[in-house]
């Protein structure tokens, strides 16, 4: 069985895996990481999207060897001392979610389309979600957290 | 779902992975596998082994070849769709790739890995086919280069043989005067084109001196449209572009399946490759 070293969260593990083991299910059953969830079988969703070396990835179309000594990002290691990251606040107040099972991957995506676009349109945001599937349908205000999480990012980053 | 059972064996050098592919007629090659990972998971495939070829530095990257462009098999959609070499050699590529999935699946997904995989719905071999790329095989006996015209043999498969690896893709450069367009049709956002048209187009003064024209989703394989190709040949930009387009389905078997039928996918490949042609050619 291949051992493979991986960081998740800031945190290194080091884990023996079968080569079949998805990195959704090392993140959730092996590290007990369930704020991650499974939305599908198709790769469709994106509920399970995490960051792999700071970039989006469906952590259910990566096997965990795969992730062998790379850096992963799920929803919990946001949040810094209890606080919740400014994204995560902007879903929370503009009220971005209903059931909430797509709200993780959410964050993570919109956070990712920042990297190219600190200050997005609607229609980038629109199109850099597209691959993360809101099943509630509550689009509108997702775009709406995200034009704000967008805002709070580049006002804590130019203030110093 | 979860896979069912596989060996894996992550390879430091290409002949080894050539080594292991030839030896074991069910392995796979896993690269990006994101088109792998959900056949794998809704078990449509039983590999014995997966040889992973994705940290190989050999096969990475986009590279100035003078007269042609080689593109890693490795290089993922979200490199070419930036790749400044590939934006003013062949912005083709960077347009299809563009169209490929979503973001996350971007990131992680291969050029090489969309070619051999083969599917006909998918964005990259039409463009491919129509720049008249040229794909390089490795294997243990060397290199053998292939046309994308003879690469694509059938539904999901290819001409490449038991034992040999896509290393990447030589594209040619087309030079001034050539505009280009990928037209896709899609139901819902990160959809497969129910049609997708790829087009290079070089115009001389105000005609079309020749264009090239792939067809994504028409066939068991990318297609070229040669009669439409031909009927565009010196036609001025205007109405007469419609009429040559026309075309565009011609000697074609389009699928049918929950999407379209046979007879929409022709429709479809009249009036994407119409807009394409005109795009590509910058007319109105």
């Amino acid at each position: 069985m291949p051992r493979i070293t991986v960081t998740v969260d800031g945190i290194k593990y080091e884990e023996d895996v079968e080569p079949r083991l998805l990195l959704v299910h090392l993140l959730r059953e092996r590290l007990g990481k369930t704020g991650t969830p499974i939305g599908c079988d198709t790769s469709n969703c994106g509920a399970c999207t995490v960051m792999l070396d700071g970039k989006s990835a469906k952590s259910c179309s990566v096997l965990a060897v795969q992730a062998d000594g790379r850096d992963v990002v799920t929803i919990e290691g946001l949040g810094a001392n209890g606080d919740l990251h400014p994204m995560q606040r902007a879903f929370h107040e503009e009220h971005a979610l209903q059931c909430g099972y797509c709200t993780p991957g959410m964050v993570m995506a919109a956070i990712d389309l920042l990297r190219d676009d600190p200050d997005p349109s609607e229609e980038t945001i629109r199109h850099g979600l597209e691959g993360n599937l809101c099943r509630c349908t509550g689009y509108c205000n997702i775009v709406r957290a995200v034009r704000r999480g967008a805002q709070e990012m580049g006002q804590a980053v130019n203030t110093p | 779902m979860i896979p069912a059972q596989f060996d894996y064996v992550r390879p430091d050098s290409l002949a080894e992975a050539c080594a292991e592919l030839g030896s074991d007629e069910d392995a796979k090659v896993l690269a990006g596998g994101q088109s792998l990972m959900p056949l794998l998971r809704l078990r449509l495939a039983y590999p014995s082994k997966l040889i992973d070829i994705g940290r190989l530095d050999a096969l990475k990257g986009v590279h100035d070849r003078g007269d042609h462009l080689f593109i890693g098999a490795l290089a993922t959609h979200d490199e070419v769709m930036r790749s400044p070499l590939v934006t003013a050699a062949c912005p083709l590529l960077a347009l299809a790739a563009g169209h490929v999935a979503d973001p996350a699946t971007r990131h992680l997904g291969t050029f090489g890995g969309s070619l051999a995989h083969a599917d006909p719905a998918a964005d990259l071999p039409a463009a491919v086919l129509a720049l008249d790329g040229v794909l390089v095989a490795a294997s243990a006996q060397g290199e053998r280069e292939i046309p994308a015209a003879r690469f694509f043999v059938d539904y999901l498969e290819t001409s490449l043989r038991q034992g040999e690896i896509l290393s990447g893709v030589k594209i040619p450069k087309l030079g001034p005067g050539w505009g280009f367009h990928y037209e896709k049709f899609v139901r819902t956002a990160q959809a497969w084109a129910v049609v997708g048209v790829a087009v290079a187009v070089k115009r001389s003064n105000g005609s079309i001196a020749e264009a090239r024209i792939g067809l994504t989703n028409m066939g068991a394989t990318p297609l070229r449209a040669h009669a439409a190709e031909a009927a565009l040949r010196g036609v001025e930009l205007g109405d007469q572009v419609r009429q040559a387009c026309e075309e565009a389905a011609a000697g074609s078997s389009p699928p049918a399946d929950l999407h379209a039928q046979p007879d929409y996918r022709r429709h479809l490949a009249r009036v994407l490759t119409h807009r394409a042609v005109r795009a590509a050619a910058g007319s109105p």
